[in-house]
């Protein structure tokens, strides 16, 4: 297997509360790999770690390592803006800035160099077919995209990841909130995205990781407790939690 | 038994609430009153627009001290409102919690200090170095811009840091996980989001430079001619009121309440833009 992401010994605090726990786990490149588990159970902090988001977190600690093909994320000289421009991050609430649609897009391959305008159009239009919502919005590109309804918005967030051309995508419950046919667009979008690039997700449900991860892992109360593909996870657990879980037992 | 003291406790809540309108309304009427008769007789453009204010000749006209007021409240906006915003934004982005807990109770602190207390400094301090090193009599609209620029700053900053604060954090997380700066996300995503809490601390800072008086009589030298530059004396229309009331009667005391309605009817128009600031950013 050829290993995008490889987490090692990974421990992460917050204060003196553990919220991940020995964990080692390796994400093939280009396939959708999906975390799953209930609440709390450390999903959320891992996909944070895995960008360095989890900087922002006061009083929080990590140990082991996170390699991101083979280099670790944490060496000290890496940058920080360059880590998450490899790794684009999309969360649970649709998260468009204050901007028209169209700069929410331009805005970060704008920073990243100077581009003309056509370079720019032609990004944002790539971007906003990636993610399945050129047609909803190519009539408007100017209208501020807090216009948007939430589904739309939330495609309008993975289109700013994409256009910034990144080799991982995290979501973190991209769709929760969203109605089926939004959620269903999305998901055919990311089917589509893997080609180029490894999609880490946290779904909403795990029929939503049985739709369309490749991989999956299944994680309680901060520990993995298995992994594999979707075909060998959902229909031969090996752990009776996961059974338990996966059959509505629990959770 | 028991609605009639519903209605009896309603009833007197109203009455107090009523009581704080009310004295707003009493001052509006008393100053109307006072002071129209006055700008009848000098006529509104005379009066406003007139060059020259001499109470014993029975002249009276503001202009002077309209731009008196409209240039030291700007010099106060520009003194203030920058290190007032890069305040906020530091103490809202960048400064660790011990820092934080030590420049909030200190900014509160500020805006505690009597007016007094700043003019007295203004005079000890900001105008012999204006007239040491700058020239002309020390006492001008430089000075007052200074020390009202720092009285604006509790204002400024408290406001700003808290629309800073207030923005969901998904836009600080998002433009981070795009790769910006924090620097970049502060300047094109931060700031702009915050744009109208902004303004109204700024239009709100300014009111405040508007209506100050104790400080501004002390430092800024209440020469009523119009001034050429900010190294000379200005008057501001709430000095006028504060320096002449004491001895005025008749006509002149007349004239004074006009120009309290003059000053007025700017701080009405001052808060009615902050007002819609503020409801245009709860839309």
């Amino acid at each position: 297997m050829d290993a995008k992401i490889v987490i090692k010994d990974f421990n992460l605090y917050y204060g003196k509360k553990q919220a991940i726990e020995g964990f080692n786990l390796s994400i093939p490149r280009n396939e959708i790999f999906s975390l799953f588990g209930p609440a709390g159970s450390g999903i959320t902090s891992l996909l944070r770690a895995m960008n360095r988001l989890s900087d922002l977190t006061p009083d929080l600690r990590v140990e082991g390592d996170i390699l991101l093909d083979g280099k670790s994320i944490f060496a000290p000289d890496l940058s920080m803006t360059a880590l998450r421009r490899r790794v684009g991050m999309v969360f649970d609430v649709p998260t468009p800035l204050p901007l028209s649609i169209f700069e929410n897009i331009a805005y970060g391959p704008r920073l990243q160099s100077k581009k003309s305008k056509a370079a720019l159009q032609d990004i944002a239009e790539q971007a906003l077919r990636a993610a399945a919502l050129w047609e909803d919005v190519k009539d408007r590109l100017q209208a501020p995209a807090m216009s948007l309804s939430g589904g739309q918005q939330q495609r309008l967030c993975i289109a700013r990841v994409l256009a910034l051309q990144p080799e991982v995508i995290l979501l973190d419950r991209p769709c929760s909130g969203l109605d089926p046919i939004s959620t269903a667009k999305i998901e055919e979008s990311l089917i589509e995205l893997k080609k180029n690039l490894t999609v880490v997700i946290a779904p909403h449900s795990t029929q939503q990781a049985g739709r369309i991860a490749d991989r999956v892992a299944f994680m309680l109360l901060g520990k993995l407790i298995e992994d594999g593909t979707s075909e060998d996870v959902f229909m031969q657990p090996k752990d009776q939690r996961t059974n338990d879980y996966i059959t509505g037992r629990f959770g | 038994m028991k609605k009639f003291k519903e209605k009896l406790s309603g009833l007197a809540f109203l009455v107090l609430a009523l009581s704080s309108i009310s004295v707003l309304l009493l001052i509006t009427v008393f100053i109307v009153v006072q002071g129209a008769s006055s700008i009848g007789r000098e006529g509104l453009l005379n009066f406003v627009f007139g060059m020259k204010w001499a109470p014993s000749q029975d002249i009276y006209g503001i202009f002077p001290m309209i731009v008196g007021t409209l240039s030291v409240t700007l010099g106060a906006a520009i003194v203030g409102v920058p290190i007032g915003l890069c305040t906020s934004i530091f103490l809202a982005e960048f400064a660790p919690p011990f820092l934080r807990n030590i420049f909030r109770p200190a900014i509160q602190l500020l805006a505690a200090i009597p007016s007094v207390v700043y003019g007295f400094v203004g005079i000890l301090f900001v105008v012999p170095f204006i007239r040491n090193f700058l020239g002309g009599p020390g006492l001008s609209i430089l000075a007052a811009s200074i020390v009202l620029g720092v009285m604006i700053l509790p204002t400024v900053i408290s406001i700003c840091e808290v629309s800073l604060l207030s923005l969901p954090r998904q836009y600080k997380e998002g433009a981070l996980a795009l790769g910006l700066t924090r620097w970049q996300s502060i300047l094109h995503v931060q700031l702009p989001a915050a744009k109208s809490g902004i303004v109204a601390a700024i239009i709100l800072g300014i009111g405040r430079a508007v209506g100050e008086t104790m400080a501004v009589i002390m430092v800024v030298g209440n020469a009523t001619a119009m001034p050429e530059s900010i190294l000379d004396s200005v008057r501001t229309l709430t000095t006028n009121i504060g320096i002449e009331m004491g001895y005025a009667f008749g006509e002149h005391q007349e004239a004074l309440f006009a120009t309290g309605i003059i000053l007025f009817v700017m701080i009405m128009i001052i808060n009615g833009l902050a007002q819609s600031v503020v409801r245009r950013k709860s839309k």
